[in-house]
């Protein structure tokens, strides 16, 4: 079984909440395996990263070059090229930055290419066994890869959990000197933060969240009425920030804001994982939509297949009722 | 500036209840509802806007074979150059790691200063225009949600990082970007420009043409493969209310009212 080594992405001297899912998917490879991270970065927060990951792995390589102090994933690749041996397997989390390093990495390395994996069922002979999803979740395949000039596999966050803590006191081997000459035609220059927005959607106990099923910036009313009738605030999922329906802010998601509120009606919204990753704290979750098929019904608490177009005004008028009711 | 939009026709799931076939070893395809992959459709948008703004040309390019005419034309009709179909029985069956192979040869015969991708298909992985820089040793940047083309043959451009923010840098040109859906509005098709474009011929290549290394594409050379499907299984599933909209909608108020309580 070749070497199963682990990309570990940090931020402020921290590692990425990915590094243990790492750990863990390079267990389900191989029960045996003593994975090894490898860390690239610069001065204090670089070995700040390196003395956390001893906790979670044996073997810790840390590539220390000023020219690593920011993730570009053009100098990571020439840096990881130049050490890592032929027929590695290489783990890495799919998100935007193993987006960007991953495929070139295989390429590269000459080696195989699977990505955003959220199973693995082993490996048999050269043949390693995983589970990806298609078509939004809607539906998984069972996917062989043949390891036998090594693989990238990208790991989707999330999918696998941390085993318990093995309290190991691995060793942090320095790899700086091996990494060549690095240039690159991708220059970072600045990260410009996402405007605050007119509503703050983390600050809501009950969130009104619409999705493609909204179908027209003009039924976002629809919502906004539901919203103000039950004291909620209006969020969305990606489709209707694309379409400009919305503004960023009210986005929910990995690639917008992560929301934790009590209750949470996801109304036409299908469910992607990556929209799933910004909904925590375990909300008490009502899906509407058309769709029966849709992979939000497997994760709500409560699914009604229907359309939120109708479904939605009646709610608001049933809500307006009440309040009607009471106030006499 | 010369650019290549590499594009493909996908299962539309905003259209589609996508479903197992009856032996469980592919989605059921009769009667899908097919469309441009949504991103790509992206892609072309923002090249013709940059044409529109700084010269040149847009070409657009799908590896596939006689049904995929129909999306190069769709995106002709939105305003791209060119379409070029690349179509080999020897393609059949290629990974992710073949499409870009054959994409490069069809590169390498061009003059192209910016390569642009869809940034994942609804069956893919995110993976091919990374490929294809690094088999052409050209930059790369995937996510790009803005473009800035500017003087030396360099463009500033954006990328989605975590939270909604965004990561800003220069990269040199020729360079391949995936992009990220949201980087504009695109141009709505109607039937009178696909009619308009309905007679414009779509050269076809072949493996011969291109020079592809037969070796490296199509089903021999995949070393990814798809077993099987199955439908997942995520979590518990949810309770699913069954009644007429009117119970459902009393139930949804109750269960607001207790588990976050109304205003």
């Amino acid at each position: 079984m070749a070497q199963i080594y682990a990309y570990i992405a940090h931020k402020d001297g921290v590692p990425s909440d990915s590094a243990a899912e790492l750990a863990a998917a390079a267990r389900k490879i191989d029960a045996t395996a003593s994975p090894i991270a490898i860390v690239t970065g610069s001065g204090t927060e670089l070995d700040a990263v390196c003395s956390t990951l001893r906790a979670s792995y044996d073997e810790i390589w840390k590539i220390a070059n000023e020219a690593l102090s920011y993730p570009n994933a053009e100098l990571i690749r020439k840096a990881l090229v130049n050490v890592l041996p032929p027929g590695s397997i290489v783990l890495v989390a799919h998100e935007h930055f193993g987006i960007d390093l991953a495929p070139g990495l295989s390429v590269k390395l000459k080696s195989a290419f699977v990505s955003d994996v959220v199973g693995i069922d082993g490996v048999e002979g050269n043949s390693l066994k995983v589970v990806r999803q298609e078509f939004g979740g809607q539906v998984s395949a069972h996917v062989t890869c043949d390891i036998s000039s090594g693989a990238v596999v990208t790991i989707r966050p999330g999918a696998f959990k941390p085993l318990e803590s093995a309290a190991l006191k691995g060793a942090v081997v320095d790899k700086s000197a091996g990494i060549g000459v690095l240039t690159a035609g991708r220059r970072y220059l600045e990260t410009v933060v996402a405007e605050a927005g007119d509503v703050d959607i983390t600050k809501h106990a009950v969130l009104v969240s619409v999705g493609r099923g909204i179908q027209e910036k003009d039924n976002v009313g629809i919502a906004q009425e539901l919203a103000d009738a039950i004291g909620a605030a209006v969020s969305c999922s990606r489709p209707v920030v694309d379409a400009k329906w919305l503004e960023k802010s009210r986005q929910v998601g990995s690639s917008g804001k992560t929301v934790k509120p009590k209750v949470y009606l996801a109304c036409g919204i299908s469910g992607s994982f990556q929209h799933l990753a910004g909904v925590k704290g375990n909300p008490f979750i009502i899906a509407i939509n058309k769709n029966p098929k849709a992979p939000i019904f497997q994760v709500a608490d409560v699914g009604i297949v229907d359309d939120i177009l109708e479904f939605l005004p009646e709610l608001t008028n049933k809500v307006r009722e009440m309040h009607s009711v009471s106030a006499k | 500036m010369e650019i290549l939009v590499c594009v493909r026709r996908v299962p539309d799931t905003s259209e589609n209840e996508i479903e197992l076939n009856g032996a469980g070893n592919d989605i059921e395809r009769d009667e899908l509802v097919y469309s441009i992959n949504e991103p790509d459709n992206y892609a072309v948008e923002e090249a013709i806007q940059i044409v529109a703004r700084v010269g040149g040309k847009v070409t657009v390019v799908t590896v596939g074979g006689e049904d995929d005419e129909e999306i190069l034309r769709r995106e002709m009709a939105m305003g791209a150059n060119h379409g070029v179909l690349l179509s080999d029985d020897a393609f059949a069956g290629s990974d992710g790691r073949g499409i870009p192979v054959i994409l490069k040869a069809f590169v390498q015969k061009g003059n192209y200063d910016l390569i642009l991708t869809g940034v994942q298909a609804e069956d893919g992985g995110a993976q091919v225009g990374g490929m294809l820089a690094a088999m052409l040793d050209y930059p790369f940047a995937s996510l790009v949600n803005s473009i800035e083309v500017l003087d030396g043959r360099k463009l500033k451009i954006s990328r989605e990082i975590e939270g909604g923010n965004r990561e800003i840098s220069e990269i040199d040109l020729p360079c391949v970007l995936s992009i990220q859906t949201g980087i504009n509005e695109p141009r709505y098709v109607g039937m009178k420009g696909i009619r308009q474009v309905a007679s414009v011929p779509i050269p076809t290549y072949g493996a011969s043409d291109l020079g592809a290394d037969l070796n490296t594409v199509g089903t021999a050379a995949a070393k990814v493969k798809r077993v099987d499907y199955f439908v997942p299984v995520l979590g518990k599933g949810a309770e699913m209310l069954n009644g007429s909209r009117e119970e459902n909608v009393e139930k949804v108020l109750e269960l607001v009212a207790a588990k976050g309580g109304l205003k």
